[in-house]
């Protein structure tokens, strides 16, 4: 359960980006954007969030997490492809020399949405 | 509505702080590992037939990370080996700054090695990068040969897998051929060495892995 912890780091990150904007807008949104390997319980972090904006001025604000797919490429057959059930071979030629393109371990903000 | 554009890692204070522990290891040519596995692989006692063998050869060091007692402290302690403990007070995991704070307790000039022995957890640690060299995750023969399967994030991180707790294996349903072909399905590269800290069988194979580590 390190929800919390990755939570608190967002809330830093929100706090200083707003702070550059200068009082203008409110925060409607903040877009997080998590590999799938990465192990972040979508909800659980969601909670958190709630849990630490309730009664500050981002307390109206949402968390939207968006899962990047596991993807690599086979250094061998040159192909692009979905990690299924984490096989990290190659569905294509059964290759081992693969490179992970995404999903690995992104744990990012992307963008804020105010209005 | 208006989009206000922040592309940043949500990690990266723990990543800047592992930067700066990597570079000190660097710079005094400390190699170190960061010890991970589930409560109970013997992350501790392989710690203990590691200390028996090397110390009064190599200067070790040893950070415990536990969310409450000092025991495995105790533990390491008589070793006669300068050991920390962390006591993260319910969080599941170190961080960087928490193994950096911990630095200033040891003679860094004179350490071959560092050990960390992460809270027991095979989620949460796999996230945060504490600028070790290495990652060694441990799983016993006591628990499932699914686990490289059910924790993906972790095996994929690892370095070496160690398989400790062999001299079971007769009592239990724990197929080695299969934890072996399950953990190389997530990660290929991975090493490997299946031992026993309770009778010391193939501890040697561990030992010398550990000596071909050393930096200075």
């Amino acid at each position: 359960m390190h929800e919390m912890s990755i939570a608190q780091s967002i809330v830093e990150i929100v706090e200083e980006t707003m702070a550059g904007q200068n009082g203008n807008g409110k925060l409607k949104e903040v877009v997080v954007e998590i590999g799938e390997l990465v192990a972040v319980v979508p909800d659980s972090l969601e909670f958190c969030y709630q849990a630490l904006v309730q009664d500050t001025p981002y307390t109206d604000s949402k968390i939207r997490i968006e899962i990047l797919p596991l993807t690599g490429n086979c250094t061998d057959c040159n192909k692009q492809f979905h990690v299924e059930n984490f096989m990290f071979n190659c569905p294509y030629c059964d290759s081992v020399t693969i490179e992970i393109l995404s999903g690995q371990n992104e744990l990012n903000i992307k963008y804020l949405e105010i209005e | 509505m208006a989009v206000v554009t922040v592309e940043r890692k949500v990690l990266k204070k723990n990543e800047m702080v592992a930067g700066e522990n990597r570079k000190i290891f660097g710079d005094k040519g400390i190699f170190t590992l960061n010890l991970l596995s589930s409560p109970g692989s013997g992350k501790t006692s392989l710690l203990e037939k590691t200390l028996e063998s090397l110390s009064g050869r190599l200067n070790l060091a040893v950070v415990e990370g536990d969310v409450q007692t000092d025991n495995d402290a105790q533990r390491i302690s008589a070793y006669d080996v300068p050991v920390v403990q962390i006591v993260t007070n319910g969080g599941c995991h170190l961080e960087a700054k928490l193994v950096q704070d911990a630095l200033p307790n040891f003679n860094l000039d004179q350490l071959d090695f560092l050990i960390i022995e992460n809270v027991g957890n095979l989620v949460c640690p796999a996230n945060y990068d504490l600028g070790e060299h290495k990652k060694v995750v441990l799983i016993s023969t006591t628990e499932g040969d699914d686990k490289p399967l059910k924790y993906p994030a972790m095996f994929r991180v690892a370095d070496l897998m160690i398989i400790n707790k062999i001299d079971l294996l007769q009592y239990v349903d724990f197929n080695l051929e299969k934890v072996i072909e399950n953990a190389r399905q997530i990660n290929p590269n991975l090493e490997i060495i299946s031992l026993s800290c309770r009778t010391g069988e193939n501890l040697k194979e561990w030992i010398s892995w550990l000596e071909t580590q050393k930096i200075k």
